[in-house]
């Protein structure tokens, strides 16, 4: 490599090559974790904070950063399922599918929405406008069944309120 | 900070509270239902009316979440349910005599009445977000008594004597685990909270963290001091974010009031907490996987021995405790071990708190004393299920089984929810009606464990598959009745050979509902297929 260190700009003061500046936040993320490599997992959430998922490019940018194997950055990333690699919808509608939810009919809420969206749980619209997500358990179990709208936890959720909060996000075009 | 600057911050809290205190629950469940809204306009509705004697504060759980927002008035006690902002100022004019717009609860029903509370002593009462309103209710106290008048060996005596055994679920006995991470030998030594509440309808951790988290905090400080650690990890699953955010602060007010860091009550004893947020892997509950996540690694469990106590964090001794483990701490260390020994059962001491779920008139969240029967739970205090009959009651999430009817008066302790084919767990309680087909349930937390199986041990990863693949084959109605004793043997297979608890309790769900509902099964076999079903 003719890349020699004097040559790597230092973190703080140049700005990366892209000129993107989610990557001087990203640094900061690193530097406060001193770069050490059980910080790992940290770094991951403010990436995907900052660029919404996590490409295959910035994981070796992390990896590097770190001083990890790409094997292993990679391996992180894909074992949980916080993690996305592929990008988001603008719009995100996550149907709980925990236990309390499941016996108070979240089923019926995402095959409601699975239907009207014509994708499947998982997914994002073709238009990249709404991503349909399922979630594990949010703990909010008391007001069952809820169902996540761009980050809003709603409770007591019926198939038919699901297709309104749908159409609403459908009708906000950016 | 001393003892007098403590009681100092305490005294001068309790000078400045108003006389009619108007607490607004600010937990998730009420969040969701727009609590944030209403403590607004509950606040410009007391300043409009010029009263120097009401104020509102934001408080944590109250319990009943399947009613939120709820608002309680104090020194009255009246209690609103489903309160919306449009009924604040009219709350406000009730305690002029007027009639406020909001439903009226009832803090006599067995739902409240019913309880005991220990952990949850402070939630619904002070604000969460101030490290003072801890305080003013004898906060951290205990943590500076066990520092100036008490040995390590002294606090493990008492733990132990107390007879407190772990709340995330197996039940180890919490002083002989303080004892092991005291006597092992290490460089430096840890000391984690498990606050990765994965089993899907359980919210405890999560409401208390949102509710009390200096009570956690100083448990955990407490522990540290015992077994001679200098850093603790708090474990959160990133599912919670107001539970991390509400922590956050919490550990920023207790560093700058010099309750947590470096010479802590000037008594030479330092200690250091730090969030780990978990990001979604069902798994890192199991200890091994937790701790392989805190190191930036993939979590995956590792066999036992060596245990954390002995080879933890980075081959440390660590002291891994669940976070309603720590909840406790404080309280015993105040009362004293007789106290709460005197509580509970012969075996199982204290209290629990449960998430009572699904099909229930009163969901939300209570603490009992152990050895209370699941009848006085789900019939007296959650009210039964809604125009139906109980079918089952599921305990302990995808690790745990279905409780039939019948068995509706075993009393829940350790020992007992175990002999009756499910676990304690850490405390989800998911009631289901006669809608409910149990075949389904099965293959619902069949589908979670195939899911977050992690893939190591291949009891697990291959059986769980298998399992599911025999579940769909069955609901398709084109098992035989070979079929289902196969299934059978794979479950006890599955569970004798798994590497974690994950694997090894993945077939308690389809095993309790074998045992208890076995006709549901067989009315869905065929009996004229001679075709076997091993193929996934």
């Amino acid at each position: 490599m003719a890349v020699t260190r004097s040559q790597r700009p230092t973190p703080e003061s140049a700005p990366h090559p892209s000129g993107d500046n989610r990557f001087r936040l990203l640094e900061a993320a690193m530097k406060k974790h001193q770069y050490r490599p059980d910080a790992l997992i940290e770094v991951l959430h403010r990436a995907q904070e900052l660029f919404g998922y996590l490409s295959t490019d910035l994981l070796l940018y992390i990896a590097h950063s770190l001083h990890l194997p790409p094997s292993r950055v990679y391996g992180v990333a894909t074992f949980y399922h916080f993690f996305s690699m592929a990008p988001k919808g603008q719009h995100s509608c996550v149907v709980c599918l925990g236990t309390a939810c499941y016996v108070r009919g979240s089923a019926a809420i995402l095959a409601a929405a699975e239907r009207h969206l014509g994708i499947k749980a998982g997914t994002t619209t073709p238009d990249g406008h709404i991503s349909l997500e399922t979630a594990r358990c949010l703990g909010a179990c008391g007001i069952a069944p809820t169902v996540v709208v761009d980050g809003t936890v709603t409770g007591h959720q019926t198939p038919e309120q699901v297709l309104i909060w749908i159409e609403r996000l459908a009708q906000m075009v950016e | 900070m001393d003892l007098s600057e403590l009681i100092e911050i305490a005294e001068h809290e309790r000078a400045s509270r108003r006389s009619i205190r108007i607490r607004c629950c600010t937990a998730l469940g009420c969040q969701s239902a727009g609590a944030l809204s209403l403590k607004q306009r509950l606040e410009e509705a007391a300043t409009e009316v010029e009263r120097q004697d009401i104020e509102v504060i934001g408080v944590g759980c109250m319990g009943l979440c399947g009613n939120g927002p709820l608002v309680m008035v104090d020194p009255d006690g009246v209690l609103y349910e489903h309160v919306r902002a449009a009924d604040a100022p009219s709350i406000v004019a009730a305690l002029d005599g007027g009639e406020a717009t909001a439903p009226l609860g009832d803090p006599q029903h067995p739902f409240f009445t019913g309880q005991k509370r220990i952990v949850l002593e402070h939630s619904g009462i002070i604000d969460p977000e101030r490290i003072e309103s801890y305080i003013a209710a004898g906060g951290y106290q205990a943590l500076y008594h066990v520092l100036h008048e008490m040995t390590p060996a002294d606090v493990i005596d008492v733990i132990t004597r107390s007879g407190l055994r772990g709340r995330g679920g197996a039940g180890y006995p919490t002083g002989l685990k303080w004892a092991t991470v005291a006597k092992s030998h290490g460089n430096r030594k840890f000391v984690v909270c498990n606050a990765d509440e994965g089993d899907p309808g359980a919210f405890m951790d999560r409401s208390i963290i949102e509710s009390d988290p200096h009570k956690v905090l100083e448990g955990m400080a407490i522990a540290a001091y015992a077994v001679g650690a200098d850093q603790g990890y708090v474990y959160v699953r990133a599912e919670y974010p107001l539970a991390i955010q509400r922590l956050q602060k919490a550990i920023a007010q207790a560093r700058r009031l010099g309750v947590l860091g470096a010479q802590i009550f000037d008594a030479g004893f330092t200690f250091r907490v730090d969030i780990r947020v978990g990001a979604g892997a069902f798994v890192c509950g199991e200890e091994t996987a937790l701790m392989a996540s805190i190191e930036g690694r993939r979590g995956q469990p590792r066999p036992r021995p060596p245990y954390p106590a002995e080879s933890g964090l980075w081959g440390q001794p660590t002291l891994i405790n669940n976070v309603e483990t720590y909840a406790n701490i404080a309280p015993i260390i105040r009362h004293g071990a007789e106290w709460f020994a005197s509580i509970g059962t012969e075996t199982s001491k204290g209290t629990k708190v449960f998430a009572l779920t699904g099909k229930i008139r009163h969901t939300g969240l209570i603490e009992v004393p152990m050895g209370a029967t699941l009848r006085q739970i789900v019939e007296e205090m959650g009210g039964g299920v809604p125009d139906g009959h109980v079918k089952a009651v599921q305990t302990g999430g995808p690790s745990g089984g279905c409780i039939p009817a019948t068995l509706l008066d075993t009393p829940v302790d350790y020992e007992s929810v175990q002999r009756v084919g499910s676990i304690m767990g850490s405390g989800g309680m998911v009631v289901m009606d006669d809608a409910t087909h149990m075949v389904d349930v099965a293959h619902f937390y069949m589908e979670f464990c195939k899911d977050e199986s992690c893939g190591k041990c291949i009891p697990c990863r291959a059986g769980t598959a298998q399992m599911l693949h025999m579940l769909d084959v069955i609901r398709a109605g084109q098992a035989t009745p070979a079929d289902l004793e196969q299934l059978e043997q794979l479950c006890l297979m599955v569970k004798e050979t798994s590497l974690c608890g994950l694997g090894q309790s993945a077939p308690n769900p389809v095993l309790s509902t074998l045992k208890y509902f076995r006709a549901e099964y067989e009315a869905l076999l065929n009996h004229n297929a001679d075709r076997a079903t091993t193929e996934p």
